[in-house]
């Protein structure tokens, strides 16, 4: 992944199909922004690691998981039903309803994708929660540049806490004691204050997390967020821009 | 541990490709204005409902525990817009001091 990135500069250094801002530069705004994000992200990591671990899934497995899935929420349901011994097809079911958000946010960015498939698909797999988030210019509309910069930053704070929590974590503790397993809606709560932008908003807010709420007491784990998803319908109606 | 390599390998597979489908069929090109709207609204409903299911849910049920208090803490601290590392470290104290004090 790095290896690509770095091939990918060169060749825009070299004169590539985009010769102006042609240097790592025009990634730092999206990298500065989610720094203090990708800092928690990694806490956030660290936590994932220690309870995959705890849960049988040993240290290569939970890292190889962080690499290829990178979907924070997903991977903690995933070892949690695994470690309440739901059993792996449970597991499995709950991370693909959680990561099929996944689908509506990757259309989003890929208006702002250029290049060849590979090079897009590669680029969209940075669009995580957070990175996506510092990625939104407003409207609905997505920065390239912001989001490659974000999405490498929290890639790399998620794949190297995974491997610290797998590793050391043994040392750091229980997790839950320290309160750690609030760090994620917490930081999730800090994005979505800066997404509230008008009262449209605001009702979406509103609505995801009643659905959501409404759906926990009879749905399996994942049916909630699928659920919550559906208040993008509202965006039916037609608005005043 | 089979089991285990199973989920890795058919969640990462799905993952990426559900990440990458929109890139894959039409990047570059612009969405209709409707579709703009709908993921507008995406990012708010989307984040409000991954925070309500990692607050209140407990297995299958919905809970109101120390993780509430955190949250609570979070809210206060964006408020009084505190910077976002302290926001989680408050987050974090405030459920670990609740649990301290016996909230499960």
């Amino acid at each position: 992944m790095v290896l690509y990135f770095t091939m990918a500069f060169q060749r825009r250094r070299a004169g590539g199909p985009r010769p102006s801002a042609a240097s790592l530069g025009c990634l730092l705004p999206g990298a500065r922004a989610v720094a203090p994000l990708a800092v928690a992200v990694f806490v956030f990591a660290v936590t994932f690691g220690i309870l995959a671990r705890d849960a049988g899934m040993g240290w290569l497995a939970p890292l190889v998981f962080s690499v290829t899935t990178f979907a924070g929420s997903a991977q903690i349901a995933a070892a949690s039903v695994l470690d309440t011994a739901g059993g792996v097809t449970a597991a499995v079911i709950a991370a693909l309803l959680l990561n099929l958000r996944y689908l509506p946010i990757g259309l989003s960015v890929a208006p702002a994708l250029r290049g060849s498939i590979p090079r897009r698909v590669l680029e969209a797999q940075l669009a995580v929660d957070e990175a996506w988030a510092i990625a939104h210019v407003g409207d609905g509309r997505y920065d390239r540049d912001r989001l490659v910069g974000a999405g490498v930053i929290v890639f790399v704070a998620w794949v190297s806490g995974t491997g610290l929590g797998v590793l050391g974590g043994s040392v750091l503790g229980d997790p839950a004691a320290l309160g750690l397993d609030v760090l994620s809606p917490a930081l999730f709560l800090a994005l979505l204050v800066a997404q509230v932008r008008d009262a449209r908003a605001a009702g979406a807010a509103l609505l995801g997390a009643s659905i959501a709420l409404a759906c926990i007491p009879w749905a399996p784990a994942g049916v909630p967020i699928v659920a919550a998803s559906l208040v993008a319908l509202l965006g039916l109606k037609g608005g005043r821009r | 541990m089979t089991g285990v390599w199973v989920l890795v390998g058919v969640v990462g597979v799905a993952t990426i490709a559900l990440k990458g489908a929109g890139a894959a069929l039409l990047a570059g090109r612009p969405l209709p204005a409707t579709f703009g709207r709908m993921v507008a609204l995406l990012a708010p409903g989307l984040l409000a409902a991954l925070i309500v299911v990692q607050i209140f849910t407990a297995g299958d049920r919905v809970a109101l525990d120390a993780r509430a208090v955190g949250l609570t803490a979070a809210a206060i601290a964006l408020i009084a817009r505190a910077p976002i590392l302290l926001v989680v470290a408050t987050a974090a104290l405030a459920t670990a001091l609740a649990r301290a004090a016996g909230l499960t």
